[in-house]
């Protein structure tokens, strides 16, 4: 579609304003519809979180406060944004941005549905693994220009939580790759065809765990979010940040939760497939579900699980985070990578042939 | 052998967190406690000790008879009370004025009142933005009394019993 717009353009344009426009389109068209959804995702935690404690959450502002996202917008849109009179103003600015520009470029490889992609890139799961940890550059930088002591204890936490939990997270890819035999997120998904039992969920029922519960470290969802820590060190690396440089953070936090949800539906729960294939009836009662409905459905499942998790958590400990992190998550990975491996040899189940 | 196995199952089996899911995941479902205020109000008792008023007999008679007794029993020392023999002979207040930001709604003037004059009613929906009106003046109360006079004798009959 991009390729027949682009090619209309360059009939009247120079070809590189041709390419030019047709980026800058696809990539409104990706990063819009990610900061719509991070808006009413917001929403959707407070009424999670409230339903999950007998309240009602959000709902004064429009029907079932549908429209809170909005006034929250516009409140941190018309709010002063303070500078710390010691803080480094241009490290103070360049952090949340930091923090928002990896959780957006990230999109780029993630296929919407089969061809729905805007880079189709060959080293997708590389590219995703190289960009998002880059995002601790925000936190450690925001830590850092703030010159508040809970903010740079918040940094330095966040900064070697995501480093550990990287390492995890890797290894949990590997595996994924190992099953694959590629790094194109199309293929992992079209690799996963027929049917539920096909998908690399089971397989790989633990790596779906680990690569979750690193998820959350690496987005410092709740039972991980020492970085941000409001009991003991206020907001942690943001306490200093007000208004609309409050807000990227948020936004960056959120983006990264729905590419968490996006790569573990992509890579172990069959992307956009449907549950239904090759299950006679119901085939064909879901055929007019379209693949982008399936993958947003796994998606928000995800997505709740999220939210139902810091509905009920309480925060780990700092050592105890550690501890799970190096001496549980990544000596079973390894493990798994070499089960993997055997599985491989001995060409096992329906995923190895 | 069998507790470390056991232990081991529970602990790889995440047992515990999904036990701990379980619970919020039922509440979830469950019928959500919230009284969304201004559109609904929860049950008052006929006790509640809102605003005062001054009630009147049903001749149109007030019952005041400037006895000071809540002036004297008003922990806050909320009420000031001035007095004067009227025409007629009988002692009347001239002024009865309660300081509502002084005042601590323990109710304490009701109690001490031997002809129910000075009441507390259930109207909690009020509030002052400057000085100066919340000096509740004894024409005020008076009004207040006769515009709620039917929810206020309502609800000293309903606990007559008791007193």
């Amino acid at each position: 579609m991009f390729d027949a717009l682009q090619a209309f353009l360059s009939t009247f344009l120079f070809d590189w304003l041709a390419i030019l426009i047709t980026l800058v389109i696809q990539t409104v068209v990706v990063v819009l519809p990610i900061m719509l959804v991070v808006a009413w995702l917001t929403y959707a935690e407070r009424k999670v979180i409230g339903f999950m404690q007998v309240r009602m959450g959000p709902n004064r502002v429009g029907p079932l406060g549908l429209l809170q996202p909005i006034a929250d917008a516009l409140k941190l849109m018309t709010k002063e944004v303070i500078f710390p009179d010691q803080a480094n103003k241009y490290l103070f600015i360049i952090a949340p941005i930091l923090a928002l520009a990896p959780a957006v470029a990230a999109w780029a490889v993630i296929p919407f549905a089969d061809g729905m992609v805007v880079a189709d890139v060959n080293a997708g799961l590389l590219y995703i693994l190289a960009v998002t940890s880059i995002i601790v550059y925000g936190t450690i930088v925001a830590g850092w220009a703030s010159n508040s002591k809970y903010a740079f204890l918040g940094a330095l936490r966040g900064s070697a939580q995501k480093i550990s939990y990287e390492i995890a997270m890797g290894f949990a890819l590997v595996t994924v790759l190992m099953i694959s035999g590629s790094m194109n997120l199309t293929d992992i998904v079209n690799g996963q065809q027929g049917g539920m039992l096909n998908w690399y969920l089971l397989p790989l029922l633990p790596m779906f765990f680990v690569y979750f519960i690193s998820g959350l470290a690496e987005t410092n969802r709740t039972p991980f979010d020492v970085i941000e820590g409001e009991a003991e060190i206020v907001a942690g690396f943001h306490v200093d940040y007000s208004g609309m440089t409050f807000g990227v953070f948020m936004l960056a936090e959120y983006a990264m939760m729905i590419l968490i949800s996006f790569m573990t539906a992509i890579m172990f729960l069959g992307g956009w497939l449907s549950p239904f294939e090759g299950i006679p009836v119901l085939e064909t009662m879901f055929a007019w579900v379209p693949q982008l409905g399936w993958l947003a459905f796994k998606v928000s499942l995800l997505l709740f699980i999220f939210l139902w998790l810091r509905a009920t958590f309480p925060r780990y400990r700092y050592d105890q985070l550690m501890r799970l992190g190096w001496k549980v998550l990544i000596p079973l990975t390894i493990l798994w990578v070499f089960v993997v491996g055997a599985m491989k040899y001995f060409s096992f189940g329906p995923w190895f042939n | 052998m069998g507790k470390f196995l056991k232990h081991q199952i529970k602990t790889w089996g995440l047992t515990e967190l999904f036990k701990g899911l379980s619970v919020t995941g039922k509440y979830f479902f469950k019928k959500k406690i919230t009284v969304r205020y201004p559109e609904e109000k929860t049950p008052i008792s006929p006790r509640f000790r809102g605003h005062h008023a001054l009630r009147r007999y049903e001749n149109g008679e007030e019952r005041c008879i400037a006895c000071k007794l809540c002036e004297a029993v008003c922990p806050a020392n909320a009420i000031t009370i001035e007095s004067k023999e009227r025409d007629d002979g009988s002692r009347r207040t001239t002024q009865y004025d309660i300081d509502m930001f002084k005042c601590i709604y323990c109710g304490f003037c009701e109690e001490a009142c031997p002809v129910d004059a000075i009441v507390e009613t259930r109207v909690f929906e009020y509030e002052f933005h400057e000085r100066g009106p919340h000096i509740q003046t004894k024409d005020k109360l008076l009004a207040f009394g006769d515009k709620h006079e039917a929810q206020i004798a309502a609800d000293r009959a309903v606990d007559a019993k008791y007193r």
